[in-house]
């Protein structure tokens, strides 16, 4: 047999698995039970306008906020990171190493009761805005490391020729290396902004006020109050609805970057 | 802050018994070196020799190990030395140009003008103008240096740093990153210069633009300076051994 031919073979071979799959799982399930439990109409309906007006909101509310306070906070680190002074660099890795090895779940619960105890302060929102804080402080660990390796990745010249040039240390990085970075850092950060639409329904877990809900607790309380999976179906629509146009974003920034290097 | 006192007498660059290793690595060793006000010197030596990182100690992009580097008679090894302000008197031009990419040429010319040296935008715009024109490039003030050939980069590279208005500049290998056809051009820009008077530092492969332009030749290999004098006895005549062999070879 020609390799052509077997690897033809092999092809047609994994095909005829693949639609032998999909055509049980087709047939073993309960079409009848799924359409009830998770594509009720009438529960479908129910779930607007609030879904969009509440949950869609605070979902992209909370993530506009975690996102520019992870950045604004990861930036810093990141310089701190790349600083000649030793204990900004110490006290970076520190907190990076420390906010990525923990799971977001326990540092959002952990923050959303320990704040209030530790400073004898509620945050605007509640245990709601303790657990955002949370995620704008996990948020920055990751931004952090995109930013430095966007900053690293600026050819040392361009540093050299500002330096030379007299420019001072601060206007170097604002004026020459940051504006290139940006570049550089744009789809990975991007990368991050559709992560953190994700991880705001890690916020359930601080409890939350009927208005401050967000599209997964929305989801949830949904689902018990109807006894029905349908609010899941529709939040997870409204995730897609976000995060798709995102992910699109993500894959020409990365193919304009490719071709301008 | 004190203003440091500018010897108009001192020699542009002085260098004295200037050691720089990389870890156990031994660059330089033992360095004397000096350039004198509107004089040029091309320095030449193998690939490896220490030559760039000799002209590079001289802005101090990278740390000397031990010695002294004077310019202009302020001992740029001191601490309490303001780097910036001296660098802004020091033009630089690299092999590989080191443009900003994101800015266009215009943008290149006046960054440090106005970061480094409070010029406001009118005068820094004016003061590129100028010297876009030197370079014969005032038609590109609007490009992009991704736009441009390797030539004009490395004009455009020349005119950013006379922009600072330096009292000399130092380049590194300036036509090595070159086409052979675009050489010219740089190294006319730089014989203008020269024949205007400006203090000049030149690592160069460039054996003709040293010969013809060159005050004095010096001649670096192992970390040292072996051989230096006027172009024709250096090149011409050369009296040590590794001189010779490497002239052999490059001419
Ligand atoms: N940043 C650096 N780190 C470590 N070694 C270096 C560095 N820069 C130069 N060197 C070493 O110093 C030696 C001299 O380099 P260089 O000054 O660039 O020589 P030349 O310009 O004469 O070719 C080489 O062996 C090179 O490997
Ligand atoms: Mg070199």
């Amino acid at each position: 047999m020609k390799p052509s031919t077997r690897r033809r073979l092999f092809r047609g071979v994994l095909y005829a698995i693949f639609i032998a799959a999909v055509a049980a799982v087709v047939l073993l399930a309960d079409w009848q039970a799924i359409q009830t439990n998770f594509l009720n109409p009438e529960v479908f309906s129910e779930q607007f306008p609030a879904i969009i007006t509440t949950a869609a909101k605070n979902t992209v509310v909370y993530t506009v906020i975690a996102f520019i306070g992870g950045l604004l906070l990861g930036l810093t680190l990141a310089l701190m990171k790349l600083s000649p002074v030793a204990p900004y660099r110490w006290v970076a890795t520190i907190y990076i190493e420390l906010f990525r090895g923990l799971p977001a779940l326990l540092v959002i619960f952990g923050f959303a009761f320990a704040i209030p105890i530790a400073f004898q302060w509620r945050p605007p929102g509640g245990t709601a805005g303790a657990g955002l804080i949370a995620l704008i402080i996990v948020s920055a660990a990751y931004m952090a490391e995109t930013i430095r390796a966007g900053i690293e990745a600026v050819p040392a010249g361009q540093r050299e020729a500002a330096r030379s040039l007299g420019m001072n240390p601060g206007w170097t990085m604002v004026s020459v290396v940051l504006p290139q970075a940006v570049r550089i850092v744009t789809p990975p950060l991007t990368n991050e902004l559709v992560i953190l639409i994700k991880d705001t329904s890690l916020l359930f877990i601080a409890g939350m006020a009927l208005s401050q809900r967000e599209l997964t607790t929305f989801a949830r309380d949904g689902v018990s109050q109807y006894a029905n999976a349908t609010p899941l179906v529709a939040a997870a629509l409204m995730y897609l609805i976000i995060t798709l146009p995102l992910t699109q974003l993500v894959a020409r920034l990365e193919k304009r970057n490719n071709r301008s290097r | 802050m004190t203003e440091q006192s500018l010897r108009q007498d001192a020699p542009a660059i002085e260098v004295k018994d200037l050691c720089k290793n990389f870890g156990s690595n031994e660059v330089l060793k033992g360095i004397d070196f000096h350039v004198n006000q509107g004089e040029v010197v091309c320095v030449i030596g193998p690939s490896g020799s220490g030559k760039s990182t000799l002209l590079r100690c001289v802005n101090r992009l990278e740390e000397p190990t031990s010695g002294t580097i004077l310019v202009e008679g302020v001992d740029i090894t001191d601490p309490e030395t303001d780097l910036d302000k001296i660098r802004t008197r020091i033009g630089m031009v690299f092999q590989q140009f080191n443009l900003f990419p994101h800015l266009n040429v215009l943008g290149n010319l006046t960054l440090a003008q106005q970061r480094a040296k409070r010029r406001g935008k009118a005068e820094a715009m004016d003061v590129a103008r100028k010297n876009l024109e030197k370079v014969g490039l005032a038609n590109r003030e609007n490009a992009y240096p991704a736009q441009l050939s390797g030539g004009q980069q490395q004009r455009v590279a020349i005119a950013r740093a006379l922009s600072m208005n330096p009292d000399m500049m130092l380049f590194d290998e300036p036509t090595s990153a070159l086409d052979p056809e675009l050489v010219g051009d740089v190294l006319a820009v730089m014989r203008q210069l020269a024949d205007e008077g400006m203090t000049m530092m030149v690592v160069t492969h460039e054996m003709g633009f040293a010969r013809e332009v060159g005050d004095r030749v010096v001649f670096m290999d192992g970390g040292v300076v072996v051989e230096q004098g006027k172009p024709e006895d250096v090149l011409g005549n050369p009296q040590n051994e590794r001189t010779k062999a490497f002239l052999s070879k490059v001419l």
